[in-house]
Protein backbone atom coordinates (compact mmCIF):
# COMPACT_ATOMS: atom_id res chain seq x y z
CA UNK A 1 0.00 0.00 0.00
CA UNK A 2 1.41 3.09 -0.73
CA UNK A 3 1.68 5.75 1.99
CA UNK A 4 -0.34 8.63 2.05
CA UNK A 5 -3.03 5.48 1.43
CA UNK A 6 -1.70 4.13 5.08
CA UNK A 7 -2.32 7.60 6.63
CA UNK A 8 -5.59 7.33 4.79
CA UNK A 9 -6.92 4.23 6.52
CA UNK A 10 -5.24 5.12 10.34
CA UNK A 11 -6.71 8.34 10.05
CA UNK A 12 -10.15 6.91 8.74
CA UNK A 13 -10.08 4.38 11.90
CA UNK A 14 -9.68 6.97 14.35
CA UNK A 15 -11.99 8.86 12.97
CA UNK A 16 -14.58 6.25 12.87
CA UNK A 17 -13.83 5.33 16.41
CA UNK A 18 -14.11 9.05 17.87
CA UNK A 19 -17.61 9.26 15.83
CA UNK A 20 -19.11 6.16 16.85
CA UNK A 21 -18.02 6.86 20.55
CA UNK A 22 -19.51 10.51 19.98
CA UNK A 23 -22.91 8.75 18.58
CA UNK A 24 -23.20 6.06 21.04
CA UNK A 25 -24.43 8.60 23.64
CA UNK A 26 -26.97 9.99 22.50
CA UNK A 27 -28.00 6.12 21.21
CA UNK A 28 -27.09 4.66 24.63
CA UNK A 29 -28.44 5.49 27.93
CA UNK A 30 -25.48 4.20 30.19
CA UNK A 31 -23.01 6.93 29.59
CA UNK A 32 -20.77 6.18 32.79
CA UNK A 33 -19.66 2.67 30.85
CA UNK A 34 -19.37 4.93 27.67
CA UNK A 35 -17.03 7.13 29.55
CA UNK A 36 -15.18 4.24 30.91
CA UNK A 37 -15.01 3.47 27.26
CA UNK A 38 -13.28 6.60 25.65
CA UNK A 39 -11.22 6.47 29.16
CA UNK A 40 -9.87 2.70 28.48
CA UNK A 41 -9.17 3.92 24.51
CA UNK A 42 -7.43 6.41 25.48
CA UNK A 43 -5.05 4.96 28.30
CA UNK A 44 -4.83 1.96 26.05
CA UNK A 45 -2.96 4.00 23.08
CA UNK A 46 -1.19 6.36 25.82
CA UNK A 47 0.64 3.20 27.06
CA UNK A 48 0.69 2.49 23.56
CA UNK A 49 3.09 5.72 22.82
CA UNK A 50 5.70 4.62 25.71
CA UNK A 51 5.16 0.85 25.32
CA UNK A 52 4.52 0.68 21.79
CA UNK A 53 7.37 3.20 20.51
CA UNK A 54 9.93 3.01 22.67
CA UNK A 55 9.61 -0.62 25.23
CA UNK A 56 9.07 0.85 28.68
CA UNK A 57 6.39 -0.65 30.10
CA UNK A 58 5.31 1.64 33.34
CA UNK A 59 3.54 -0.89 35.44
CA UNK A 60 2.48 2.22 37.67
CA UNK A 61 1.27 4.16 34.56
CA UNK A 62 -1.70 4.55 37.01
CA UNK A 63 0.19 7.86 38.89
CA UNK A 64 -0.10 9.97 35.93
CA UNK A 65 -3.81 9.23 35.88
CA UNK A 66 -4.10 10.19 39.78
CA UNK A 67 -1.88 12.64 38.98
CA UNK A 68 -3.97 14.33 36.89
CA UNK A 69 -7.33 13.75 38.74
CA UNK A 70 -5.79 15.33 41.79
CA UNK A 71 -4.39 18.24 39.62
CA UNK A 72 -7.71 18.96 38.25
CA UNK A 73 -9.59 18.51 41.68
CA UNK A 74 -6.81 20.75 44.04
CA UNK A 75 -7.32 23.94 41.03
CA UNK A 76 -10.95 23.29 41.32
CA UNK A 77 -11.14 23.27 44.96
CA UNK A 78 -9.19 25.70 46.62
CA UNK A 79 -8.90 28.11 43.96
CA UNK A 80 -12.33 27.71 42.02
CA UNK A 81 -11.33 27.96 38.60
CA UNK A 82 -13.37 26.55 35.60
CA UNK A 83 -13.42 23.02 34.85
CA UNK A 84 -11.11 24.03 31.36
CA UNK A 85 -8.66 25.64 34.17
CA UNK A 86 -8.62 22.43 36.24
CA UNK A 87 -7.92 20.53 33.30
CA UNK A 88 -4.77 22.39 32.14
CA UNK A 89 -3.22 21.47 36.18
CA UNK A 90 -4.18 18.28 35.50
CA UNK A 91 -2.18 18.01 32.16
CA UNK A 92 0.48 20.02 33.96
CA UNK A 93 0.38 17.77 37.63
CA UNK A 94 0.83 15.01 35.17
CA UNK A 95 3.65 16.13 33.06
CA UNK A 96 5.55 17.69 36.56
CA UNK A 97 5.23 14.42 37.73
CA UNK A 98 6.89 12.82 34.13
CA UNK A 99 9.78 15.40 34.81
CA UNK A 100 10.26 13.98 38.17
CA UNK A 101 10.64 10.72 37.33
CA UNK A 102 12.63 11.15 34.00
CA UNK A 103 15.40 9.66 35.56
CA UNK A 104 13.50 5.91 35.75
CA UNK A 105 14.12 5.60 31.82
CA UNK A 106 17.68 5.29 32.93
CA UNK A 107 16.28 1.91 34.08
CA UNK A 108 15.10 -1.34 31.64
CA UNK A 109 12.99 -4.03 31.60
CA UNK A 110 11.63 -5.04 34.82
CA UNK A 111 13.65 -2.34 36.70
CA UNK A 112 11.44 0.24 35.10
CA UNK A 113 7.97 -1.19 35.54
CA UNK A 114 8.88 -2.03 39.51
CA UNK A 115 10.61 1.28 39.65
CA UNK A 116 7.29 3.23 38.08
CA UNK A 117 5.05 1.17 40.13
CA UNK A 118 6.74 1.98 43.63
CA UNK A 119 6.70 5.87 42.06
CA UNK A 120 2.97 5.38 41.58
CA UNK A 121 2.12 3.72 44.86
CA UNK A 122 4.54 6.61 46.58
CA UNK A 123 2.89 9.51 44.74
CA UNK A 124 -0.21 7.91 46.26
CA UNK A 125 1.01 7.46 49.69
CA UNK A 126 1.21 11.14 49.74
CA UNK A 127 -2.11 12.00 48.90
CA UNK A 128 -3.81 9.83 50.77
CA UNK A 129 -2.02 10.73 53.59
CA UNK A 130 -3.78 11.83 56.88
CA UNK A 131 -1.48 14.35 57.62
CA UNK A 132 -2.19 16.52 54.44
CA UNK A 133 -6.32 16.37 55.30
CA UNK A 134 -6.55 19.92 55.13
CA UNK A 135 -5.42 19.65 51.06
CA UNK A 136 -5.62 16.75 49.53
CA UNK A 137 -9.01 15.98 51.91
CA UNK A 138 -6.53 12.58 52.52
CA UNK A 139 -8.18 9.38 52.33
CA UNK A 140 -11.61 10.49 52.47
CA UNK A 141 -11.73 11.55 49.34
CA UNK A 142 -12.69 14.88 47.32
CA UNK A 143 -15.95 16.19 46.04
CA UNK A 144 -16.28 18.55 43.22
CA UNK A 145 -20.01 19.37 42.90
CA UNK A 146 -19.46 22.91 41.95
CA UNK A 147 -18.19 21.88 38.37
CA UNK A 148 -20.34 18.77 37.73
CA UNK A 149 -20.67 18.84 34.15
CA UNK A 150 -21.52 15.27 32.73
CA UNK A 151 -22.40 16.54 29.48
CA UNK A 152 -19.66 18.97 28.46
CA UNK A 153 -16.82 16.47 30.22
CA UNK A 154 -17.71 13.75 27.91
CA UNK A 155 -16.88 15.55 24.83
CA UNK A 156 -14.01 16.98 26.64
CA UNK A 157 -12.80 13.12 26.77
CA UNK A 158 -14.23 12.64 23.50
CA UNK A 159 -11.80 15.54 22.28
CA UNK A 160 -8.37 13.77 24.31
CA UNK A 161 -9.27 10.44 22.63
CA UNK A 162 -9.00 12.10 18.99
CA UNK A 163 -6.30 14.21 20.10
CA UNK A 164 -4.38 10.73 21.43
CA UNK A 165 -5.68 8.88 18.59
CA UNK A 166 -4.37 11.22 16.11
CA UNK A 167 -1.25 11.67 18.02
CA UNK A 168 -0.97 7.77 17.39
CA UNK A 169 -1.61 8.08 13.51
CA UNK A 170 1.64 10.52 13.27
CA UNK A 171 3.52 8.59 15.21
CA UNK A 172 3.28 5.70 12.80
CA UNK A 173 3.34 7.31 9.73
CA UNK A 174 6.41 10.32 10.62
CA UNK A 175 10.09 10.50 10.92
CA UNK A 176 9.74 11.29 14.55
CA UNK A 177 7.58 7.75 15.06
CA UNK A 178 10.27 5.57 13.09
CA UNK A 179 12.89 7.09 14.92
CA UNK A 180 11.20 6.14 18.04
CA UNK A 181 10.89 2.42 16.76
CA UNK A 182 14.34 2.36 16.03
CA UNK A 183 15.41 3.01 19.15
CA UNK A 184 13.29 0.64 20.49
CA UNK A 185 14.66 -1.98 18.58
CA UNK A 186 18.55 -1.18 18.72
CA UNK A 187 19.15 1.90 20.39
CA UNK A 188 23.04 1.64 19.66
CA UNK A 189 22.25 1.19 15.77
CA UNK A 190 20.02 4.10 16.03
CA UNK A 191 22.19 6.37 17.85
CA UNK A 192 24.99 5.93 15.44
CA UNK A 193 22.74 6.62 12.61
CA UNK A 194 21.95 9.73 14.12
CA UNK A 195 18.92 9.61 16.35
CA UNK A 196 19.00 11.58 19.37
CA UNK A 197 17.98 8.77 21.50
CA UNK A 198 17.38 10.76 25.31
CA UNK A 199 15.35 12.77 23.80
CA UNK A 200 13.02 10.46 21.37
CA UNK A 201 12.84 8.61 24.80
CA UNK A 202 12.09 11.49 26.82
CA UNK A 203 9.29 13.45 24.37
CA UNK A 204 7.77 9.87 23.97
CA UNK A 205 7.46 9.71 28.05
CA UNK A 206 5.82 12.80 28.72
CA UNK A 207 3.63 12.67 25.68
CA UNK A 208 2.17 9.74 27.57
CA UNK A 209 2.26 10.81 30.73
CA UNK A 210 0.30 13.55 29.70
CA UNK A 211 -2.51 11.91 28.23
CA UNK A 212 -2.93 9.99 31.44
CA UNK A 213 -3.18 12.99 33.60
CA UNK A 214 -5.38 14.72 30.96
CA UNK A 215 -7.56 11.39 31.42
CA UNK A 216 -7.21 11.59 35.02
CA UNK A 217 -8.46 15.27 35.05
CA UNK A 218 -11.42 14.56 32.93
CA UNK A 219 -12.35 10.75 35.23
CA UNK A 220 -12.73 13.59 38.16
CA UNK A 221 -14.64 16.25 36.32
CA UNK A 222 -17.08 13.62 34.83
CA UNK A 223 -17.62 11.56 38.53
CA UNK A 224 -16.70 14.43 40.87
CA UNK A 225 -16.38 12.13 44.17
CA UNK A 226 -13.92 10.16 44.41
CA UNK A 227 -10.96 8.32 46.61
CA UNK A 228 -7.58 8.40 46.16
CA UNK A 229 -7.86 4.82 46.25
CA UNK A 230 -10.07 4.82 42.75
CA UNK A 231 -7.89 6.71 41.32
CA UNK A 232 -4.36 5.39 42.28
CA UNK A 233 -5.81 2.18 41.68
CA UNK A 234 -3.42 0.20 40.11
CA UNK A 235 -6.33 -2.04 37.83
CA UNK A 236 -5.91 1.21 35.76
CA UNK A 237 -2.75 0.42 34.80
CA UNK A 238 -3.11 -3.31 34.48
CA UNK A 239 -6.63 -3.16 32.25
CA UNK A 240 -4.86 -0.58 29.59
CA UNK A 241 -1.74 -2.82 29.99
CA UNK A 242 -3.70 -5.92 29.19
CA UNK A 243 -5.60 -4.36 26.59
CA UNK A 244 -2.80 -2.71 24.96
CA UNK A 245 -0.76 -6.20 24.74
CA UNK A 246 -4.04 -8.19 23.91
CA UNK A 247 -4.75 -6.47 20.73
CA UNK A 248 -0.77 -5.56 19.88
CA UNK A 249 1.49 -2.75 20.83
CA UNK A 250 2.36 0.00 17.82
CA UNK A 251 -0.51 -0.64 16.16
CA UNK A 252 -3.35 1.95 15.86
CA UNK A 253 -6.24 -0.82 15.86
CA UNK A 254 -4.52 -3.13 18.12
CA UNK A 255 -5.15 -1.83 21.41
CA UNK A 256 -8.56 -0.79 20.10
CA UNK A 257 -9.88 -3.96 19.63
CA UNK A 258 -8.16 -4.75 22.42
CA UNK A 259 -10.40 -2.24 24.99
CA UNK A 260 -13.78 -2.99 22.65
CA UNK A 261 -13.48 -6.85 22.88
CA UNK A 262 -11.94 -7.12 27.00
CA UNK A 263 -13.47 -4.67 28.05
CA UNK A 264 -16.66 -5.25 26.57
CA UNK A 265 -16.41 -8.95 28.48
CA UNK A 266 -15.78 -6.86 31.29
CA UNK A 267 -19.33 -5.07 31.28
CA UNK A 268 -21.02 -8.14 30.12
CA UNK A 269 -19.92 -10.80 32.91
CA UNK A 270 -17.36 -8.83 35.27
CA UNK A 271 -19.60 -6.41 36.91
CA UNK A 272 -22.27 -9.16 38.34
CA UNK A 273 -19.85 -11.53 39.11
CA UNK A 274 -16.17 -9.44 39.41
CA UNK A 275 -13.90 -12.66 40.67
CA UNK A 276 -15.42 -14.91 38.09
CA UNK A 277 -14.01 -12.38 35.52
CA UNK A 278 -10.90 -11.68 37.01
CA UNK A 279 -9.80 -15.39 37.20
CA UNK A 280 -10.93 -15.82 33.25
CA UNK A 281 -8.73 -12.41 33.21
CA UNK A 282 -6.09 -13.89 34.68
CA UNK A 283 -5.84 -17.11 32.26
CA UNK A 284 -6.14 -15.26 29.49
CA UNK A 285 -3.50 -13.52 30.37
CA UNK A 286 -1.56 -16.35 30.63
CA UNK A 287 -2.56 -18.04 27.70
CA UNK A 288 -1.57 -14.43 25.61
CA UNK A 289 2.10 -14.49 26.82
CA UNK A 290 2.61 -18.14 26.34
CA UNK A 291 1.29 -18.38 23.10
CA UNK A 292 0.58 -14.76 21.46
CA UNK A 293 2.74 -12.84 22.86
CA UNK A 294 2.26 -10.07 20.16
CA UNK A 295 -1.08 -9.69 20.31
CA UNK A 296 -4.15 -10.56 18.20
CA UNK A 297 -2.80 -8.48 15.60
CA UNK A 298 0.21 -10.81 15.41
CA UNK A 299 -2.16 -13.42 13.66
CA UNK A 300 -2.01 -11.20 10.69
CA UNK A 301 1.50 -9.77 10.89
CA UNK A 302 2.74 -13.01 11.28
CA UNK A 303 1.54 -13.36 7.69
CA UNK A 304 3.01 -10.31 6.58
CA UNK A 305 -0.48 -8.58 6.22
CA UNK A 306 -0.23 -4.71 7.17
CA UNK A 307 -2.10 -4.02 9.93
CA UNK A 308 -3.39 -0.13 10.66
CA UNK B 1 13.33 3.69 72.28
CA UNK B 2 15.79 4.36 69.37
CA UNK B 3 17.52 0.87 70.63
CA UNK B 4 13.99 -0.68 71.11
CA UNK B 5 12.95 0.75 67.08
CA UNK B 6 16.77 -1.18 65.91
CA UNK B 7 15.88 -4.12 68.01
CA UNK B 8 12.47 -4.80 66.28
CA UNK B 9 13.45 -3.69 63.08
CA UNK B 10 16.10 -6.71 63.08
CA UNK B 11 13.62 -8.90 64.06
CA UNK B 12 11.14 -8.00 61.59
CA UNK B 13 14.09 -7.47 58.77
CA UNK B 14 14.33 -11.41 59.31
CA UNK B 15 11.36 -11.89 58.58
CA UNK B 16 11.11 -9.42 55.73
CA UNK B 17 14.68 -11.57 54.20
CA UNK B 18 12.47 -14.74 54.10
CA UNK B 19 10.05 -12.78 52.12
CA UNK B 20 12.35 -11.63 49.37
CA UNK B 21 14.14 -14.67 49.30
CA UNK B 22 12.37 -17.04 47.13
CA UNK B 23 11.45 -14.18 44.65
CA UNK B 24 15.33 -12.96 44.05
CA UNK B 25 16.25 -16.46 43.87
CA UNK B 26 13.75 -17.19 40.97
CA UNK B 27 15.10 -13.91 39.56
CA UNK B 28 19.01 -15.24 39.88
CA UNK B 29 18.23 -18.53 38.43
CA UNK B 30 15.84 -18.03 35.54
CA UNK B 31 16.14 -13.87 35.17
CA UNK B 32 12.26 -13.51 35.46
CA UNK B 33 10.24 -11.88 38.38
CA UNK B 34 7.35 -13.91 39.68
CA UNK B 35 4.77 -11.42 40.65
CA UNK B 36 2.38 -13.66 42.19
CA UNK B 37 5.11 -14.41 44.71
CA UNK B 38 3.00 -12.12 47.45
CA UNK B 39 -0.02 -14.38 46.39
CA UNK B 40 1.98 -18.04 46.99
CA UNK B 41 2.70 -15.89 50.57
CA UNK B 42 -1.03 -15.21 50.99
CA UNK B 43 -1.63 -19.02 50.19
CA UNK B 44 0.88 -20.29 52.47
CA UNK B 45 -0.84 -17.92 55.24
CA UNK B 46 -4.19 -19.05 54.18
CA UNK B 47 -2.70 -22.93 54.94
CA UNK B 48 -1.85 -22.27 58.15
CA UNK B 49 -5.14 -20.49 59.18
CA UNK B 50 -7.25 -23.40 57.43
CA UNK B 51 -5.06 -26.17 59.49
CA UNK B 52 -5.33 -24.00 62.43
CA UNK B 53 -8.94 -23.92 62.24
CA UNK B 54 -10.02 -27.41 61.18
CA UNK B 55 -7.48 -29.31 62.59
CA UNK B 56 -6.20 -27.58 65.24
CA UNK B 57 -2.78 -27.97 63.90
CA UNK B 58 0.16 -25.43 65.84
CA UNK B 59 1.87 -23.45 63.38
CA UNK B 60 5.09 -25.14 63.80
CA UNK B 61 3.97 -28.46 62.68
CA UNK B 62 1.60 -26.67 59.59
CA UNK B 63 5.02 -25.20 58.10
CA UNK B 64 6.62 -28.18 57.61
CA UNK B 65 3.61 -29.73 56.08
CA UNK B 66 3.54 -25.80 53.73
CA UNK B 67 6.95 -26.55 52.77
CA UNK B 68 6.43 -30.20 51.57
CA UNK B 69 3.42 -29.12 49.54
CA UNK B 70 4.75 -26.12 48.12
CA UNK B 71 7.75 -27.63 46.88
CA UNK B 72 6.05 -29.99 44.88
CA UNK B 73 3.60 -27.63 43.28
CA UNK B 74 6.37 -25.51 42.49
CA UNK B 75 7.35 -28.59 40.17
CA UNK B 76 4.35 -28.68 37.96
CA UNK B 77 4.09 -24.93 37.51
CA UNK B 78 7.99 -24.08 36.66
CA UNK B 79 7.09 -27.31 33.30
CA UNK B 80 4.15 -25.87 32.49
CA UNK B 81 4.97 -22.12 32.38
CA UNK B 82 8.46 -21.42 32.71
CA UNK B 83 10.44 -22.85 29.59
CA UNK B 84 8.05 -21.74 27.39
CA UNK B 85 8.20 -18.31 28.52
CA UNK B 86 12.56 -18.16 28.37
CA UNK B 87 12.15 -19.11 24.94
CA UNK B 88 10.00 -15.51 24.04
CA UNK B 89 12.14 -12.69 22.63
CA UNK B 90 11.88 -10.71 25.94
CA UNK B 91 11.01 -13.28 28.98
CA UNK B 92 12.01 -10.97 31.68
CA UNK B 93 9.39 -8.38 30.78
CA UNK B 94 6.88 -11.07 29.83
CA UNK B 95 6.83 -12.96 33.11
CA UNK B 96 5.95 -10.02 34.79
CA UNK B 97 2.42 -10.34 32.73
CA UNK B 98 2.20 -13.66 32.46
CA UNK B 99 2.65 -13.85 36.80
CA UNK B 100 0.77 -10.74 37.11
CA UNK B 101 -2.04 -13.20 35.92
CA UNK B 102 -1.48 -16.55 37.42
CA UNK B 103 -1.43 -13.82 40.59
CA UNK B 104 -5.04 -12.78 39.42
CA UNK B 105 -6.50 -16.19 39.03
CA UNK B 106 -5.03 -17.34 42.27
CA UNK B 107 -6.80 -14.21 43.95
CA UNK B 108 -9.81 -14.85 42.09
CA UNK B 109 -9.97 -18.36 43.55
CA UNK B 110 -9.38 -17.50 46.86
CA UNK B 111 -11.89 -14.76 47.07
CA UNK B 112 -14.30 -17.16 45.27
CA UNK B 113 -14.04 -20.25 47.76
CA UNK B 114 -13.18 -18.10 50.97
CA UNK B 115 -14.37 -14.48 50.51
CA UNK B 116 -13.07 -11.48 51.04
CA UNK B 117 -12.51 -11.37 54.72
CA UNK B 118 -9.17 -10.58 56.79
CA UNK B 119 -7.79 -13.69 58.77
CA UNK B 120 -5.96 -14.40 61.36
CA UNK B 121 -4.33 -16.77 63.94
CA UNK B 122 -4.18 -15.87 67.68
CA UNK B 123 -0.44 -14.68 68.95
CA UNK B 124 -0.61 -17.20 71.85
CA UNK B 125 -0.04 -20.09 69.43
CA UNK B 126 3.48 -19.06 69.63
CA UNK B 127 4.01 -18.60 72.77
CA UNK B 128 2.68 -16.15 75.40
CA UNK B 129 4.03 -12.76 76.74
CA UNK B 130 6.80 -10.46 75.77
CA UNK B 131 10.80 -11.40 75.52
CA UNK B 132 13.00 -9.07 76.45
CA UNK B 133 15.73 -8.32 74.73
CA UNK B 134 18.58 -5.76 75.13
CA UNK B 135 16.08 -3.95 77.31
CA UNK B 136 12.95 -3.73 74.41
CA UNK B 137 9.82 -6.32 75.26
CA UNK B 138 8.58 -8.08 72.26
CA UNK B 139 6.14 -10.21 71.67
CA UNK B 140 7.27 -13.63 71.46
CA UNK B 141 5.09 -14.47 68.51
CA UNK B 142 7.46 -12.10 66.36
CA UNK B 143 10.54 -13.87 67.72
CA UNK B 144 9.49 -16.97 67.03
CA UNK B 145 8.89 -15.97 63.86
CA UNK B 146 12.03 -14.44 63.47
CA UNK B 147 13.61 -17.28 64.65
CA UNK B 148 11.70 -19.61 61.83
CA UNK B 149 12.42 -17.23 59.20
CA UNK B 150 16.57 -17.30 60.35
CA UNK B 151 16.18 -21.17 59.89
CA UNK B 152 14.92 -21.02 56.86
CA UNK B 153 17.85 -18.52 55.61
CA UNK B 154 20.10 -20.79 56.70
CA UNK B 155 18.47 -23.59 55.12
CA UNK B 156 18.91 -22.21 51.68
CA UNK B 157 22.56 -21.17 52.56
CA UNK B 158 23.09 -24.72 53.14
CA UNK B 159 20.92 -26.06 50.14
CA UNK B 160 23.05 -23.51 47.97
CA UNK B 161 26.55 -23.36 49.01
CA UNK B 162 26.44 -26.87 50.81
CA UNK B 163 24.86 -29.53 48.31
CA UNK B 164 25.94 -30.36 44.76
CA UNK B 165 22.35 -29.41 43.37
CA UNK B 166 23.46 -25.84 44.72
CA UNK B 167 26.54 -26.14 42.79
CA UNK B 168 24.73 -26.59 39.71
CA UNK B 169 22.08 -24.04 41.10
CA UNK B 170 24.58 -21.61 41.10
CA UNK B 171 26.09 -22.48 37.99
CA UNK B 172 22.67 -22.13 36.05
CA UNK B 173 22.62 -18.30 37.89
CA UNK B 174 26.49 -17.77 36.44
CA UNK B 175 25.27 -18.42 32.93
CA UNK B 176 22.20 -20.46 31.49
CA UNK B 177 24.05 -21.27 28.38
CA UNK B 178 27.43 -22.30 29.89
CA UNK B 179 25.39 -24.32 32.14
CA UNK B 180 23.71 -26.11 29.66
CA UNK B 181 26.51 -26.84 27.65
CA UNK B 182 28.47 -28.54 30.54
CA UNK B 183 25.35 -31.02 30.62
CA UNK B 184 23.85 -29.82 33.33
CA UNK B 185 19.79 -30.47 33.77
CA UNK B 186 18.96 -26.79 33.52
CA UNK B 187 14.82 -27.56 33.59
CA UNK B 188 15.54 -29.12 36.79
CA UNK B 189 17.82 -27.52 38.51
CA UNK B 190 15.75 -24.51 37.79
CA UNK B 191 12.43 -26.15 38.81
CA UNK B 192 13.83 -27.09 41.75
CA UNK B 193 14.47 -23.68 42.49
CA UNK B 194 11.19 -22.56 41.84
CA UNK B 195 9.67 -24.95 44.06
CA UNK B 196 11.98 -24.30 47.07
CA UNK B 197 10.83 -20.57 46.00
CA UNK B 198 7.21 -21.57 46.27
CA UNK B 199 8.07 -23.04 49.75
CA UNK B 200 10.28 -20.05 51.08
CA UNK B 201 6.69 -17.74 50.69
CA UNK B 202 5.02 -20.70 52.13
CA UNK B 203 6.96 -20.34 54.94
CA UNK B 204 6.61 -16.51 55.30
CA UNK B 205 2.76 -17.12 54.71
CA UNK B 206 1.91 -19.33 57.57
CA UNK B 207 4.08 -16.56 59.81
CA UNK B 208 2.37 -13.74 58.13
CA UNK B 209 -0.72 -13.77 60.52
CA UNK B 210 1.96 -13.36 63.50
CA UNK B 211 3.99 -10.16 62.03
CA UNK B 212 1.92 -8.34 59.59
CA UNK B 213 -0.85 -9.01 61.57
CA UNK B 214 -3.73 -10.79 59.16
CA UNK B 215 -4.23 -12.56 55.85
CA UNK B 216 -6.47 -11.04 53.06
CA UNK B 217 -6.69 -12.23 49.34
CA UNK B 218 -5.84 -8.78 48.13
CA UNK B 219 -2.43 -8.90 49.83
CA UNK B 220 -0.38 -10.19 47.05
CA UNK B 221 0.23 -6.66 45.30
CA UNK B 222 1.67 -4.73 48.15
CA UNK B 223 3.41 -7.95 49.68
CA UNK B 224 5.38 -7.74 46.23
CA UNK B 225 6.86 -4.34 46.24
CA UNK B 226 8.06 -4.89 49.69
CA UNK B 227 10.05 -7.85 48.56
CA UNK B 228 11.18 -5.91 45.78
CA UNK B 229 12.36 -3.40 47.76
CA UNK B 230 14.03 -5.85 49.74
CA UNK B 231 15.91 -7.32 47.27
CA UNK B 232 16.53 -5.17 44.94
CA UNK B 233 18.13 -3.27 48.67
CA UNK B 234 20.48 -6.13 48.81
CA UNK B 235 21.00 -6.68 45.39
CA UNK B 236 18.94 -8.99 42.43
CA UNK B 237 19.94 -12.47 41.99
CA UNK B 238 22.20 -12.61 44.83
CA UNK B 239 20.50 -14.49 47.59
CA UNK B 240 22.75 -13.81 50.29
CA UNK B 241 22.10 -9.73 50.25
CA UNK B 242 18.98 -10.48 50.09
CA UNK B 243 19.63 -10.77 53.68
CA UNK B 244 21.20 -7.31 54.20
CA UNK B 245 18.12 -5.95 52.34
CA UNK B 246 15.90 -7.44 54.41
CA UNK B 247 17.59 -6.13 57.60
CA UNK B 248 17.77 -2.45 56.04
CA UNK B 249 14.47 -2.72 55.24
CA UNK B 250 13.06 -3.53 58.31
CA UNK B 251 15.32 -1.47 60.53
CA UNK B 252 14.23 1.27 58.49
CA UNK B 253 10.44 0.67 58.67
CA UNK B 254 10.72 0.74 62.58
CA UNK B 255 12.59 3.96 62.67
CA UNK B 256 9.62 5.29 60.52
CA UNK B 257 7.36 4.33 62.38
CA UNK B 258 9.16 4.87 65.88
CA UNK B 259 9.62 9.05 64.57
CA UNK B 260 7.28 9.56 61.87
CA UNK B 261 4.34 6.60 62.04
CA UNK B 262 2.04 8.27 59.22
CA UNK B 263 4.56 8.45 56.22
CA UNK B 264 5.94 4.73 56.93
CA UNK B 265 4.22 3.29 53.93
CA UNK B 266 5.91 5.47 51.56
CA UNK B 267 9.33 3.67 52.50
CA UNK B 268 9.76 0.39 50.46
CA UNK B 269 8.30 2.61 47.54
CA UNK B 270 11.18 5.58 48.38
CA UNK B 271 13.67 3.10 49.12
CA UNK B 272 13.16 1.25 45.91
CA UNK B 273 12.97 3.99 43.90
CA UNK B 274 16.66 5.67 45.61
CA UNK B 275 18.42 2.58 45.45
CA UNK B 276 17.53 1.90 41.74
CA UNK B 277 18.43 5.02 40.73
CA UNK B 278 21.77 5.51 42.40
CA UNK B 279 22.51 1.91 43.31
CA UNK B 280 21.20 0.13 40.81
CA UNK B 281 23.31 -3.20 41.22
CA UNK B 282 21.82 -3.21 44.46
CA UNK B 283 24.57 -2.94 47.92
CA UNK B 284 26.34 -5.66 47.27
CA UNK B 285 26.23 -5.99 43.74
CA UNK B 286 29.75 -6.00 41.85
CA UNK B 287 30.02 -2.60 39.72
CA UNK B 288 27.93 -3.80 36.40
CA UNK B 289 25.07 -2.41 35.66
CA UNK B 290 22.48 -4.67 33.46
CA UNK B 291 20.35 -0.98 33.64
Amino acid sequence: MHKPNRIILDAAIATAVVAVMGIARGVYSNELMLFNFIMFLTLAQGLNIIYGFTGYLPFGYVGFYGAGAYGFSLVVMHLHVPAMVGMVAAGVAALVLGVILLPLLRLSGAYFAIASMAAAQAVYEIVANLDLESVTKGPYGVSLSDVFAPATSYYVALAILAGTLFLVVWLRNSRFGMSLQAIRDDSVSAAMAGVSVVRGRTIAWLLSASIAGLVGGVFAWHISVFYPDTAFDLSVSIFSTVFLLFGGATTLSGPLLGVFILYGIYNVIGIAVPQYFQFTYGALIVLLVLFLPNGLVSLLTNRGIRVP
Amino acid sequence: MLIGAIVAGVVFGLYYTLVGLGLNLVFGVMRIVNLAHGDFLMLGGISAWFLFTSFGLNPFVSVGLVVVVFLLVGLPIYYLVVPRLLRSRDSEMLSLILFFGISQMIEAVTTIGLGATERSLPPRLLGVGPMVILGTRLPKAWIFSAAASAIAVLLVYVYLYRTRLGTLTRAVMVSREEALATGIDVNFVSAVAFGVSLALAGVAGVFAPFILGSITPNMGVAINITAFAVIVVGTLGNPLGTLLGGIIYGVSLMLMQTYLSSWANLLPNLLLIAVLLIRPEGILGRKTRRA
